[in-house]
């Protein structure tokens, strides 16, 4: 098996768990942010932007540049890489300012 | 503890606030051994930080729960970590460690500062606490120049990548293209492979012969050569290329990044026409160099200096004491120069706010030597003019506000817009959620600055609306220059 982040530094992660990324389930170590699990299960992009509908994902990694934003369990604008992800977690891309259903 | 500390901003605050010494901002290297140093000479301290763990940007750690035994693996310097942690450990009963708090506003003076944080889920929850002196050990964000399809997913920030691997233990990508300027570029590159990733080559812009021309500093300065070296030997042993005079000049996909353009440059970072390659891979790691954060010393008016890289720095004495009475900077925040030198400087804050006077002469001997390295550094890698040449009108500049380049060059050229804060005020570039963060040094630079433009910021980190309307104190000042561009 190809060596990986996980063998580098000998984690043995406690027992992964499922969130739900718009939909689909993910698999999720514990510990790691909604960015770092989105990452690991090959997904880079979890918003569209405002005006250009471009997709976006996490781009500073350290909650300096709210790239990364997404809703998480109905809330928007979370950043991806600083919240921790939780078992049974709902993620959703989010669109915009993330306020769309009040227009 | 003093009862001057009882009155902040000309309230009495009774018993409502816990009351520290010492409050220290940021528990990255600085912080943590400005933290130990004062502590050990019977100061009372609150180290704050905005992280669930202490160690900064550059000690970033695994989660708890993802049981690494060897997080070393991805770090340099990890013993001296230990050791400050272990410091702290037998400072214990006088360091109130303030771990996932989100400083978002530091007001007062002469010897009462209040100190605000968001902190819990969300950061939803409020807490002020007041202390006689302030230290920031702030640290840094990266710089970040805008090249055609930087907005891309795959491209990320390198220090980004690095964070998230040391962090989360992932990748962004199985074929990294490391690019940008600056020692962290080495460090990241040799991070992505030890993990398991392939670095098709680290671009870096300058040009690395111009270290030469700093021999003496160099040679002063052996541990860097040492590091450096070792960083190097990991890329060879990885057979990783390291192109200098080279950089990004577009990254290509559409969904997510499938490849860049890698393009020659000349003394200038102008792209040298025909010189283009193209290099598939499924991320990019970039970055120009850090820039310190200073939106709370700035709010307290501290004064600031520009160092040879064109970012703004705190203005410190051989105390490390800023401009402000009872307000200390160490580390990143004084001007970028690497964990051994924000470990020497918080270490010196620390004394000096214990009233230790005499500094041990070989501390202040490292300092000078390590800043004479930083200032080689900062100057070796000051971007070049040129790079804005490789800009296309559709670049998005500001990536908030998705304002292209041809907006901000027409609110220059066409509108007349003479700086930083007219561009923003005419196309929005700056005012989104990052507040010019990512891209305010590329901003000011297309307005013909040779430097990083104006730092201040109204807020550290947003802060809901009913928390501004509680609070007791005038609103901190808005938009600013250094003062060097008065």
């Amino acid at each position: 098996m190809r060596r990986g982040p996980l063998d580098l530094v000998r984690a043995r992660p406690e027992t992964p768990f499922e969130f739900s990324f718009d939909g689909e389930p993910v698999t999720a170590l514990p510990g790691q942010t909604v960015a770092a699990a989105l990452w690991q299960a090959g997904h880079l992009a979890w918003r569209r932007t405002r005006l250009g509908d471009r997709p976006r994902g996490a781009f500073c990694g350290m909650g300096a540049c709210y790239d990364c934003l997404v809703e998480l369990d109905g809330t928007p604008n979370v950043r991806a890489c600083l919240a921790p992800v939780r078992p049974g977690a709902l993620v959703r891309t989010q669109r915009g300012d993330g306020h769309g259903e009040l227009r | 503890m003093a009862n001057s500390a009882d009155a902040v901003d000309g309230h009495d605050l009774g018993d409502r606030h816990e009351r520290y010494d010492l409050a220290v901002v940021g528990a990255g290297p600085a912080g943590l051994a400005a933290a130990a140093a004062a502590a050990e000479h019977g100061v009372r301290v609150a180290l704050l930080d905005s992280a669930p763990w202490p160690g900064g940007q550059f000690y970033r750690q695994p989660a708890a729960e993802l049981r690494a035994s060897r997080p070393q693996a991805l770090h340099h310097h990890w013993p001296a970590f230990q050791r400050l942690l272990a410091r702290l450990d037998v400072a214990r009963e006088r360091v109130t460690l303030l771990a996932d708090h989100h400083v978002w506003s530091v007001t007062g003076g002469s010897g009462a500062f209040a100190v605000r944080a968001l902190t819990g889920p969300d950061q939803r929850q409020a807490r002020q606490l007041t202390a006689r002196q302030v230290l920031f050990a702030t640290g840094a964000h990266e710089r970040q120049l805008p090249f055609p399809g930087w907005t891309l997913p795959g491209v990320v920030g390198a220090g980004g990548a690095q964070a998230m691997l040391k962090a989360g233990l992932v990748l962004p990508g199985r074929h990294v293209v490391v690019a940008g300027s600056g020692p962290l570029l080495l460090a990241v590159a040799s991070c992505l492979v030890t993990a398991g990733a392939t670095v098709p080559l680290v671009a870096e812009a300058a040009d690395y012969l111009g270290y030469a021309r700093g021999a003496r500093v160099l040679a002063a300065n052996p541990g860097k050569l040492v590091e450096g070296a070792q960083h190097g030997a990991t890329l060879l042993r990885h057979g990783v290329r390291l192109r200098p005079r080279t950089a990004v000049v577009a990254a290509h996909g559409t969904d997510r990044v499938e490849a860049v353009t890698l393009g020659r440059l000349d003394a200038a970072w102008r792209p040298v026409p025909g010189s283009e390659w193209r290099v598939p891979c499924d991320a990019v790691a970039v970055g120009h160099g850090l820039v310190p954060q200073l939106e709370l010393p700035l709010e307290l008016g501290c004064r600031t200096r520009r160092l040879p890289d064109g970012s703004a720095a705190l203005v410190v004495d051989a105390a490390q004491r800023t401009s402000v009475p009872g307000v200390w900077a160490a580390g990143e925040s004084t001007g970028v120069g690497g964990v051994q030198l924000a470990v020497t400087e918080g270490e010196l804050a620390g004394l000096a706010v214990a009233g230790q006077t005499a500094a041990p002469r070989e501390l202040l001997r490292r300092r000078a030597r390590q800043r004479a390295f930083a200032e080689l550094m900062a100057a070796r890698h000051a971007p070049g003019g040129g790079w804005t040449q490789w800009l296309d009108d559709a670049t998005e500049v500001c990536r908030c506000e998705e304002v292209t380049a041809r907006q901000v060059r027409d609110a220059v050229s066409e509108l007349g817009a003479p700086d930083q804060r007219t561009v923003k005020l005419l196309t929005r570039a700056g005012m989104g959620w990052c507040q010019a963060r990512m891209c305010g040094p590329a901003v000011a630079r297309l307005c013909g600055a040779h430097d990083d433009g104006a730092p201040t910021r109204p807020l550290s980190t947003p802060v809901p609306l009913g928390l501004l309307a509680e609070c007791d104190t005038p609103a901190p000042p808005s938009e600013g220059a250094p003062d060097d561009h008065p």
